[in-house]
């Protein structure tokens, strides 16, 4: 049966969905994208079909999302309005259809990002909770909570520098991209943490290598599937784990990123 | 006032009125419009006057999705009220808080009985809205759906897929769907009356008794209200 946040859409299924939903949110910088790919491919060797969504990928309304960013033409309530639309769409089109079909929906961020975008551009908790009371709640959601100076050093590794966007410069916190990133991060933040006790998350530590990180993911996973998994969870990696497939391909990955 | 929909305009700074008409299409609500603006113009004070459905980023969305069939209620939802947020954070509050006399051709009381007539939660419709100010006065234009049905078939211009609610399958004819659609976004309306204080105008009379009902329901907002003179002068 789909839970949801308190609405239920038009046209919702009455029978259970065999799928899964599982989230993985956490700050541009915290390993996010990797960590989906690697689970990803986990849960393939796993025999799961995995279908995975992202933020502002419909086709209904990206491109002009796109648009509006580039010309900071749009308000914030106009802002947050359209990037629910945007969710909903992918929520009736892509996740719904794949839970039905038995999918295991993996989300490379949720609603809770939109949440937090929208309530530090002045949205009251309450108003993002109850736009985005239709939303399905997921089955796992995996909250990847890395340091702020994490975050910064990881994001300046990457592009060389710090994104108009994710220093929240459009708040006009400051005029300095630098002291901007940290006053946007902070305030993302204690949204962040105010979720994680609203709704459950389960947070895991992003300071760390992806390799680490992935252990403690997997471990979360094989819970909500009722497996076993070969690891040990919070001490350090069996060196017989390395042997297998999945697992030596880790390793690289973490070494590539260190 | 019982559950108002957001801030009263005066809580923004306003020093405007709003004022907002509301009906099925073929009410006449465009019309009457039109001729309070002119009115209240001749008379000396600023207007500003607006419609639902009008801004371009989001409105292109809005018409690509009709078209290719891409909307569910809750899409089609979201995104008018997306629409509607760009407007008023763009071409409402400016001029209410410039002080101007605003009317606005459908609010989101039309949303409200048009999302719950396609199935969306009426709270969840209430609770997007919520950002909305409470109008001075909401004057509902009042027909049978045979009038709107009559009135629409008379213009050139076709009764469009989503006026009809086709999108829900009531009817696969066009005309019964529309009338099917419309009774139960009167029935929406009639609910506002008493929920929403909607004053309602017996639009099925001659236009000349419908102008003289909405020039006196007008008339008590324009006390204390100022002419341009008045406004430029100090």
């Amino acid at each position: 049966m789909v839970r949801t946040y308190g609405t239920r859409i038009p046209n919702l299924p009455k029978r259970d969905l065999p799928g899964h939903l599982i989230v993985v949110e956490g700050a541009d910088g915290s390993g996010r994208t990797t960590e989906v790919e690697l689970l990803r491919e986990w849960l393939e060797i796993q025999g799961h079909p995995v279908v995975d969504t992202g933020l502002r990928r419909s086709t209904l309304v990206s491109k002009q999302i796109d648009r509006a960013k580039r010309g900071h033409t749009l308000g914030a309530t106009t802002m947050a309005l359209f990037y629910a639309a945007d969710f909903a769409d992918q929520l009736e089109n892509k996740i719904l259809p794949a839970l039905a079909a038995g999918s295991t929906v993996l989300a490379d961020r949720y609603t809770y990002t939109l949440m937090a975008r929208a309530i530090v551009r002045g949205a009251t908790r309450e108003y993002a909770q109850e736009l985005y009371a239709f939303a399905f709640e997921p089955d796992l959601i995996v909250f990847l909570d890395a340091r702020t100076e994490i975050l910064l050093h990881r994001a300046i590794a990457k592009y060389g520098s710090l994104d108009y966007w994710e220093s929240g410069m459009d708040l006009s916190l400051s005029r300095d991209r630098f002291e901007s990133f940290f006053a946007y991060q902070a305030l993302l933040k204690k949204e962040f943490d105010w979720m994680a006790r609203t709704y459950g998350f389960h947070r895991v530590d992003a300071n760390r290598t992806p390799f680490q990180v992935h252990r403690d993911v997997k471990a979360l996973v094989a819970a909500l599937f009722g497996k076993r998994v070969r690891v040990e969870i919070g001490g350090e990696a069996s060196p017989r784990l390395t042997s297998e497939p999945e697992v030596s391909g880790l390793g690289s990955v973490a070494n590539g990123d260190a | 006032m019982s559950d108002p929909v957001g801030p009263a305009p005066g809580s923004l700074g306003a020093r405007g009125r709003l004022l907002v008409v509301e009906g099925l299409d073929g009410s006449g609500k465009s019309t009457q419009a039109r001729l309070l603006v002119k009115w209240l113009q001749s008379r000396g004070y600023r207007v500003f006057f607006t419609e639902w459905n009008s801004s371009d980023l989001v409105s292109n969305v809005i018409r690509r999705g009709k078209k290719k069939g891409l909307l569910t209620p809750t899409t089609f939802a979201l995104l008018h009220a997306t629409d509607f947020a760009d407007r008023l954070e763009r071409q409402i509050l400016p001029p209410l808080r410039a002080g101007y006399f605003v009317v606005c051709d459908r609010y989101c009381y039309t949303a409200y009985v048009r999302d719950a007539a396609r199935g969306c939660d009426p709270d969840w419709v209430r609770s997007m809205y919520s950002f909305a100010p409470t109008p001075d006065k909401v004057l509902y234009f009042r027909v049978p759906v045979q009038i709107s049905l009559d009135r629409k078939l008379a213009s050139r211009e076709p009764i469009s897929y989503y006026e009809a609610g086709m999108d829900l399958h009531l009817s696969d004819d066009l005309v019964e769907s529309y009338q099917r659609f419309q009774s139960a976004l009167r029935r929406g309306y009639e609910k506002l009356v008493t929920s929403d204080h909607l004053v309602p105008i017996d639009a099925a009379k001659p236009v000349e008794q419908v102008l003289a009902r909405v020039r006196g329901e007008v008339k008590p907002l324009l006390t204390g209200f100022p002419k341009m003179e008045t406004l430029v002068h100090g």
